[in-house]
């Protein structure tokens, strides 16, 4: 869900180091060359201040006729060209010199300048207070911000040993993109490397401080850590390779049984305190699937015992938690698009499909996309029941509203302190029917339920045409081995909810479901006993794995709200009937009249711009608050949200409020939770719940047996 | 040179319009407009036209650099040199070689990176950067805050208050040292060729500049070796690992190896056959198992040959006060407060190392540009060095004071005791206040006293370091020791000081275990100095190595003030291979298991030309990391060959010493011979009467108080010395 987290990273990073590296290179030659300079300025005016004077306009006369009689005829016509060359030329060069010497003087006027009031860092502040370090912290990355990088490679790659693939700087995907993507995808049967090539998640607190440089992932959270005594000691990054499923990271790299291993060291040499761990976005899901698998029996699991995280944890601090999956991960699957892509895809068709390059983007990508069985493990769970049928879902009253009418409520919201008031102030039309998580058309999208047509999914049958197979000589994606009809027909049933839409995904991606789909589930327990939910691919479902039994533990939603987040999509057929083109796409020319949800063919949720709040809140706010049948023990959960508020200025970079998904890990109000609970501090002693969204109604609306 | 010519030519055509400006009467009322744009423009626009070239130049050889492909400089080296051998890993991959046990490296000193976590004000915007290794710009940018944050507490050999430097964590800790300076890189990448990877390559950094033991009391670094090393062993199905230390490390890992058995408290709580269970091989690069002279002069007067040469050629380059920077004070400050050198000053005393007259290596010929296969040659030269006594190397006199004393026969020295020496007063120069060496407080009577000495022993040498760093040796003997133990089983042996001293240790009891001594040779390596006392005030170092004493035909072996042996540059092969030839061969008491030994030594051959780097056939102290021979030596180990499939023991230098493979290369010894034990008895170096030696009250004590370990500093102390009396029992 970060690739295009990934692609703006990217592009402010391109600009970065251009800027950065090449200027402080410069920097320095200027610097050298400067007092050059300076000696020799004072020289040339004086020359230009000796042509001033009228006394020596006859000397200068003499020469200068003396020189002109001497090469009249044929020199001067020669000076003049040359003077013209020299122009076209230096004018660039001129230029570009004035450009950077600009640029200089204002980079070094901003070092003297009085620094912009940088609030004091949480980490400083609550050291004065006397908070030190206490438990030990483990750290979880989630999906697409660990760094990958390569152990062995096709002749291609030469000279990338041990060289990040994935996070930094990226540079080989502009030098050799076909190599790399042939690099970082996994082989479509099995999800595990494919024969000669190694790709390893990077290790150490390295692998996702930074994900570009400049664009922080965990490194702001870490050097707060540090400010209040943790070190390499009691701290640790447990990355994993996020391509793979949970599972076979332990298969492939012992992921799992490394983490196990840190964390019952980390336990010991501190003094037996337990840890707190923090994980983010997919990680949530890939620990929730660590808790489980620790405590089982050792094939499938680590054989730590019942009582093994009771044991050695304190704390879970979820940020920004994909407990429930994210609608995102849909697009992503059926056309490789989030709504980002939509737009440039609409916007400059012919940028991405051109095959100038012979380089197809979009379907490599969604090549590459769909041999990572994690993407999977991020489609909605919970089927109908969460996330909306037909005619309701749990979000229908949300209200969209413009960036005027954000500030307001967010306002409101800080005056009283209620978030009922504002909602009911603003009148609501339509509901919007985000249940219906596909729909093929606008109106589709729009009409009640008894006006749509239906078409049994489960009856999309394989019928390979053989006239398609013709005209492309090589199958990029799995839709190439569709025929145009059979899309047609998955077309026809307008609409999918979370229930149905397993089966379109099943149909155009065939290779991947099955795959996927014997690690992750994506369903609803009826009975948390029966005997099949001890298998693995149950794990990472919080909706079928019962938390273990550690009643002293706490569990942390903590995540961002505020900003619009997608929740389901209009789509339209492609219009073009090319063959490697991928034929559905989002129809972005569908705008929202009512209500503004609906923008470029996607409804707008609250949430931290890639989980809605549903997904990130739910399980604490309902699924797990008490003794419910997932949580049989009791273990304390808290939804603690931060309210999202773009940097005020430019200067203050990525912002220390902000709530999207990425950036909340340089919020310092999170950062301060974290300080504090690794610090000792309990939930209660937090201040309890802490909520501006719906969630509270979302999850009432959720009609589910506790 | 282009540039100048640019700018002329640029002159040349702005101002020769204006002349004919002048001519041209008609054009003038116009003219002036344009005149005045043209001298703006040739003032300050000629500066930005400057810029921008370079600029422009520098985008475009960027972008070419970018564009090149990535085998583009192995293409011009092969085009040159003709095409390369294939590297080892590759070589073994295509035998069939593939991954099989895990592998720890244990990184050396000097070469692991250390990184901020906590600084002073002067360090702002450091955090997680790395203070050693990678660039060291900060050296450069800020060296006062630089030194003092990698120096240690002087009291504690612990983190000075509100400073915490942390070891660089993970590969990356020691894989290059400086951007295109390989450590452990090319072994890394050639193990990679074969199949090993993040889970099954272990790298144990650890805080190289703190005693062993503390890296275990602050960062749990033992601990997490252990659990790394079980977690390896468990996760690929019950493999034992094969540990790589390098350097030092090879004494971090006998001390971890000791401390992994020892009971809990002071050690890791293992049992006594954790080592049998997972340690299958160590393959030691280069060990300095009985530490190196190198050490001495570094402690001693904070230079080796290296700095020495420099000294004496800039002498007021190092010690200028231009900076107000005195550079070698500050670096001696710095490294007298690491712990961890002291680890590798020359252990067993004068039996290992020689006493007054007599050396293990005296045999040694310092001839370098003698092909080194010419057998015959040696032989006879070899006849004529040991018919001329007066030749031979007094290799025991680590230190001597003047070149003259170097050579001379002991009875021929006076000698002056200098341990009942006085230290002076401090000379309260207030401009040499900020800058602390200890020097400061011995005054001229102290420093006379030790240059009267003449002549330093392995022995003697110990002595002397107390005497000139009483707070720092105060410190390390707590950490270390230095002597030849006559009775393993003494319980005092339980100590956590003795177990980085091979010859104060028993191995653990893992009969399986291989033990490989990996090590260079055919490099001329610092082995004893010549020392004259600095002629620069009393702000400064007193002592410094005398670079004047040549040698000469006479005797090569001294050059510069240093006297050279054979090894790799930086430990003698004494060091490196004795106790893998002798001292743990076969079962003996420092080895009660009989675990296996191998010797395997590296011929060392320069790089062929410059486009080999630093060469694939270096016997160099860090080089030889990228020897291709070793590397191949270490994959087998690795993809599970025994000592005996390498072909078991490979000798170079045995021939260069007696040519007697059977006397076993050097001239040591046995350990239990009945003389040698006397030898260690003895109090040598002391004047005494005729007929039977007379014992001095004085020498008593001292002897006592070195046994005990006891500083003259910790006497004073009663609550110390008792302690230490009835921990002896």
């Amino acid at each position: 869900m970060g690739f295009f987290h990934f692609l703006k990273a990217e592009v402010s990073r391109v600009f970065q180091v251009n800027l950065s590296a090449i200027f402080n290179y410069i920097d320095c030659k200027v610097r050298i060359f400067g007092s050059i300079l300076q000696f020799l300025e004072p020289v040339k005016s004086c020359s230009y201040e000796s042509t001033k004077p009228h006394v020596d306009k006859n000397q200068e006369n003499a020469v200068s006729a003396y020189e002109e009689v001497s090469k009249k005829p044929k020199y001067k016509k020669i000076k003049r060209q040359q003077l013209k060359e020299w122009r076209c030329i230096d004018n660039c060069f001129w230029i570009i010199g004035y450009l950077c010497t600009t640029w200089w003087l204002l980079l070094f006027l901003c070092n003297f300048l009085p620094g912009v009031k940088v609030p004091i860092s949480p980490g400083s502040r609550l050291k004065n207070e006397g908070l030190n370090a206490h438990h030990p912290v483990v750290l979880v990355p989630g999906i697409v911000t660990g760094g990958l990088e390569l152990w062995e490679g096709k002749p291609c790659s030469q000279g990338l040993f041990r060289k990040r693939l994935w996070g930094f700087s990226f540079a080989e995907i502009f030098k050799r993109p076909l190599c790399w993507l042939e690099h970082l995808s996994l082989d479509n049967e099995t999800g595990l490397d494919p024969p000669g090539i190694r790709v390893r998640a990077v290790a150490g607190l390295v692998a996702a401080d930074y994900f570009a440089p400049g664009y922080f992932v965990w490194a702001i959270l870490i050097e707060n850590l540090a400010k209040i005594g943790y070190e390499q000691k009691n701290m640790y990054m447990a990355s994993y390779d996020w391509r793979l499923s949970f599972q076979n990271t332990e298969i492939r790299d012992q992921s799992l049984s490394r983490l196990k291993r840190k964390i019952e060291l980390l336990y010991v040499t501190n003094g037996y305190k337990k840890v707190v761990v923090v994980p983010h976005s997919m990680g949530v899901t890939y620990f929730l699937h660590f808790l489980k698998w620790v405590e089982a029996s050792p094939p499938v699991g680590g054989g730590g015992g019942p009582g093994w995280c009771a044991k050695h944890i304190k704390a879970i601090m979820n940020i920004g938690p994909a407990f429930l999956g994210v609608p995102k991960a849909v697009a992503n699957i059926l056309s490789a698009e989030g709504k980002d892509v939509a737009f440039i895809r609409a916007m400059a068709p012919g940028l991405l499909d051109s095959e100038t390059f012979g380089f197809q983007t979009l379907q490599h990508v969604m090549r590459v996309f769909r041999t990572w069985d994690s993407v999977v493990s991020l489609l909605p769970k919970g089927g109908e029941t969460i996330w909306g049928d037909l005619n309701r879902s749990p979000e229908e009253e949300n209200v969209c509203y413009s960036a005027k009418n954000k500030y307001l409520r967010s306002f409101s919201k800080e005056n009283d302190g209620n978030n009922t008031d504002p909602r009911r102030s603003i009148q609501v039309k339509e509901l919007v029917k985000y249940g219906r998580l596909i729909s093929f058309g606008k109106t589709a999208s729009e009409i009640p339920s008894s006006q749509l047509s239906f078409v049994d999914p489960k009856k999309f049958v394989h019928e390979y045409a053989p006239v398609s197979s013709t005209s492309c000589e090589e199958l990029l994606t799995e839709y190439d081995e569709m025929s145009r009809e059979n899309i047609k027909r998955v077309t026809e049933n307008k609409t999918y909810t979370a229930r149905t839409l397993i089966h379109l995904l099943r149909f155009v991606a065939p290779k991947a479901m099955q795959r996927a789909e014997a690690h992750f589930s994506h369903g609803l327990a009826e009975n948390l006993e029966d005997p099949k939910y001890s298998h693995y691919k149950y794990w990472s479902n919080p909706l079928e794995t019962m938390l273990p039994d550690a009643p002293e533990m706490e569990i942390f939603c903590s995540y961002g709200v505020g900003m619009p987040t997608e929740r389901s999509y209009v789509y339209k057929m492609s219009p073009s009937d090319r063959c490697k083109s991928i034929p559905l796409q989002i129809d972005t020319s569908a705008d929202g009249s009512h209500n503004g949800c609906l923008s470029g063919g996607v409804y707008f949720v609250d949430g931290d711009d890639s989980v809605p709040v549903l997904s990130a809140g739910f399980m604490c706010a309902k699924g797990w608050r008490g003794k419910t049948r997932f949580n049989p023990s009791g273990i304390a959960s808290y939804v603690r949200e931060y309210q999202h508020k773009p940097p005020s200025s430019l200067l203050e970079g990525r912002g220390t409020e902000s709530g999207t998904h990425v950036d909340i890990l340089g919020n310092f109000a999170l950062i301060e939770d974290v300080l504090r609970v690794a610090a000792g501090a309990s939930g209660t002693e937090l201040g309890g719940d802490r909520i501006y969204s719906g969630i509270i109604e979302m999850s009432e609306q959720i009609d589910i047996q506790l | 040179m282009s540039i100048l010519r640019r700018r002329k030519g640029t002159e040349n055509k702005k101002t020769e319009p204006e002349y004919e400006e002048f001519n041209d009467e008609n054009k003038k009322s116009n003219g002036s407009s344009r005149r005045l744009r043209r001298r703006r423009w040739s003032c300050m626009d000629g500066c930005c036209w400057f810029v921008g070239c370079i600029c422009s130049i520098w985008w475009f050889f960027l972008f070419l650099y970018n564009a090149m492909p990535a085998s583009f400089p192995q293409y011009v080296t092969e085009a040159i040199t003709g095409p390369l051998p294939d590297p080892p890993g590759v070589k073994l991959a295509k035998e069939g070689l593939r991954a099989k046990h895990p592998v720890v490296f244990v990184p050396g000193i000097v070469t692991g990176g250390l990184e901020l976590w906590e600084g002073h004000q002067c360090a702002e915007g450091l955090f997680r950067k790395r203070l050693w290794g990678g660039t060291f710009g900060e050296l450069y940018k800020r060296p006062l805050c630089w030194v003092e944050h990698m120096s240690l507490d002087n009291e504690t050999g612990l983190d000075p208050s509100g400073i915490r430097i942390r070891p660089v964590s993970g590969l990356v800790a020691a894989d290059y040292f400086a951007p295109g300076y390989f450590v452990w890189a090319v072994l890394i990448a050639n193990l990679a060729r074969i199949g090993y990877e993040e889970k099954n390559m272990y790298m144990a950094a650890y805080d190289w500049r703190i005693s062993f033991q503390n890296t275990e009391v602050r960062d749990q670094t033992l601990s997490r070796i252990k659990s790394n090393i079980e977690l390896m062993v468990a996760s690929s199905g019950g493999k034992k690992v094969v540990i790589i230390p390098h350097s030092m490390g090879v004494l971090y890992l006998l001390h971890f190896m000791k401390w992994v058995e020892a009971p809990a408290p002071m050690g890791g709580g293992g049992g006594s056959d954790w080592c049998a269970k997972h340690l299958k091989a160590v393959m030691n690069i280069g060990g300095p198992f009985l530490g190196v002279p190198k050490a001495v002069s570094g402690l001693f007067s904070a230079e080796a040959k290296d700095i020495a040469a420099a000294r004496s050629m800039a002498p007021s380059f190092l010690e200028s006060e231009m900076f107000n920077f005195q550079t070698l004070q500050h670096v001696m400050r710095m490294t007298r407060t690491w712990d961890s050198t002291m680890s590798m000053i020359p252990k067993g005393g004068d039996t290992i190392w020689g006493g007054l007259d007599w050396s293990p290596e005296e045999g040694h010929e310092c001839n370098e540009k003698k092909p080194k296969n010419n057998t015959t040659q040696t032989a006879e030269s070899d006849r004529t060095r040991k018919s001329d006594n007066a030749t031979r190397v007094k290799y025991g006199r680590i230190i001597s004071f003047g070149k003259l004393v170097a050579d001379l026969h002991s009875s021929e020295i006076e000698r002056i005791d200098f341990r009942d020496a006085l230290k002076g007063k401090s000379h309260a120069n207030s401009t040499c206040r900020d800058v602390w060496t200890e020097y400061h407080d011995m005054g001229i009577e102290g420093v006379t006293a030790v240059a009267d000495y003449k002549v330093y022993t392995a022995g003697s040498v110990l002595d002397l370091l107390h005497f000139v760093a009483p707070k720092l040796m105060k410190r390390g003997s707590a950490h270390f020791s230095y002597g030849i133990a006559d009775d393993l089983d003494d319980k005092k042996y339980e100590h956590y000081k003795y177990w980085s001293n091979p010859l104060e240790t028993k191995l653990p009891n893992a009969p399986g275990m291989e033990i490989f001594s990996m090590y260079g040779v055919g490099i001329p390596t610092e082995r004893a100095y010549v020392y004259k006392l600095s002629t620069a005030g009393d702000c400064y170092i007193p002592f410094q190595i005398d670079t004047s004493a040549e040698g000469g035909s006479k005797s090569p072996c001294l050059k510069g003030g240093v006297f050279h042996t054979d090894g790799d540059e930086t430990v003698p092969i004494l060091s490196a291979g004795y106790m893998c030839v002798k001292g743990w061969r076969g079962k003996t008491r420092f080895n009660p298991s009989g675990i296996r030994t191998f010797v395997r030594e590296y011929n060392h051959a320069p790089p062929a030309n410059l486009l080999e780097g630093r060469g694939t056939q270096s016997g160099a102290h860090v080089d030889i990391m990228g020897n291709f021979a070793l590397i191949e030596d270490i994959i087998r180990v690795a993809a599970g060959a025994a000592g005996e499939d390498l072909g078991g023991d490979k000798v170079y230098s045995e021939q260069e010493y007696s040519g007697k493979p059977e006397a076993a290369y050097f001239n040591v010894l046995e350990l239990d011979a009945p003389v040698r034990r006397c030898e260690r008895l003895a109090l040598d170096g002391f004047r005494r009467g005729r007929g039977r030696p007379k014992k001095y009250w004085g020498e008593v004590i001292r002897r006592d108080m070195e046994q005990l370990q006891l500083t003259e500093d910790m006497t004073l102390d009663r609550k110390i010395w008792r302690t230490r009396i009835r921990a002896e029992g």
